[in-house]
């Protein structure tokens, strides 16, 4: 089946099977690989998305329910002016290892810093809890979400 | 469209369908896509009771307006998932999947909620004590969906807990909702992940002290592999203490 959507500001459409999940879609037709497969059970948060602006698992939206919507990845929080502030912030803390959760972490820190401009740590922990990342143990991403917080 | 299809797999937020699809232990000819439905979203007061559309999310459960009115399912919500699940996870999709572990189930169960069940054949309510038939079974006709649930909250101190290896992404070991109403001079508790179906248990307003060895003999837990038969026994013995204690504090 044919679905049209707005992904990262554009109109585009995909051919998928009705049982696909718009993670699958994203990746392997719209080849947008920012968002990563791991669990595929809403579980680890690597593929976290933007649906209406919600915070979502991708894995976890049928594709066909996103026909109509939009969708931002972590391949749309870059702009004509350089690296998102939170993209910025994970650089310059040095909040990557091995990079596989920094995709979901980015844009999970966005929706956050979108709702709360200057979380506590405790809210971090929370509304981050959604993400694993197993190499860093939290703390440079801590160090990045509050940075990414300080920074206009 | 259920009634034509009656084989269709209802999706909302998609939460447990889209794991089956990922892992390949389900291939339906039909899903039934009812996240763009207008009538299954939100919520309404309607002469002095609740009614929760079953596209409610958990994320709509926990904000302020909604969670002063049912404090105990706020608090389940809160403990569901993580925020990606929260925003697209569903009241009406935790009954229609009816695991014993639904985290909403206890306190809707202790506000002695009802369900809105809907076909072409027309509507009919269903105390929810009466929705659970198994684990994963309920009630719901081949050509029936969940509408919503229905809810005249108390009004008085409840509160819900769950037990689970971390605060976050954890499927109950067990959980309880324990409620207090005055009214009918009852002391209320639910439980779920401690027996085939969440189940409610009620004692006089008077019979605190013995309250939590009831709730304990009343579950019939399964050792499996998020913990012994014994340990949730134990559990929602010290819980329902707790409960106790937050709700008449």
């Amino acid at each position: 089946m044919k679905i049209r959507l707005t992904v990262n500001g554009e109109p585009r459409e995909a051919d998928v099977w009705a049982g696909e999940s718009l993670l699958t879609a994203l990746r392997d037709t719209l080849e947008l690989p920012g968002s990563k497969n791991a669990c595929e059970q809403g579980e680890c948060g690597s593929c976290s998305v933007l649906l209406d602006g919600d915070l979502v698992c991708a894995c976890l939206v049928l594709a066909a329910q996103a026909d109509g919507h939009e969708v931002t990845t972590v391949e749309g929080l870059r702009s004509d002016d350089g690296l998102h502030r939170v993209q910025q912030a994970f650089v310059d803390a040095g909040a990557v290892q091995c990079g596989f959760c920094t995709p979901g972490l980015v844009v999970a820190t966005a929706a956050l810093l979108e709702r709360v401009p200057s979380p506590s740590d405790d809210v971090i922990r929370e509304e981050l809890s959604g993400n694993l990342c197993r190499c860093t143990g939290y703390a440079k991403i801590f160090d990045a979400v509050r940075l990414a917080a300080s920074r206009p | 469209m259920k009634a034509e299809r009656p084989e269709a797999r209802p999706i909302a937020g998609g939460t447990d369908l889209l794991v089956e699809l990922n892992f390949d232990r389900a291939r339906p000819e039909t899903i039934l896509n009812l996240a763009e439905v207008p009538e299954l979203k939100g919520w309404a007061r309607d002469n002095g009771s609740l009614r929760l559309a079953a596209g409610l999310t958990y994320t709509e459960a926990m904000q302020s307006e909604l969670a002063e009115l049912l404090p105990a399912l706020a608090e389940a919500s809160r403990s569901v998932g993580s925020p990606q699940i929260r925003n697209r996870g569903t009241i009406g999709g935790n009954l229609g999947t009816a695991s014993p572990a639904g985290d909403a189930h206890p306190p809707l169960l202790v506000e002695d909620a009802t369900v809105e069940i809907g076909s072409v054949r027309g509507a009919r309510s269903l105390p929810l004590t009466e929705f659970f038939l198994g684990p994963k079974r309920n009630a719901l006709a081949d050509d029936e969906l969940v509408l919503a649930v229905r809810i005249e909250p108390s009004g008085e101190p409840q509160t819900f807990m769950k037990v689970g290896p971390r605060n976050a992404m954890v499927i109950a070991v067990c959980s309880l909702a324990v409620g207090i109403d005055r009214e009918r001079g009852e002391l209320r508790a639910a439980y779920g992940s401690a027996g085939p179906v969440p189940a409610l248990v009620i004692a006089p307003l008077d019979a605190r002290a013995e309250f939590p060895e009831l709730v304990a003999a009343a579950c019939s837990p399964i050792d499996d592999v998020r913990g012994t038969a014994a340990y949730r026994r134990h559990a929602l013995r010290v819980l329902t203490t707790r409960a106790l204690e937050r709700v008449f504090a």
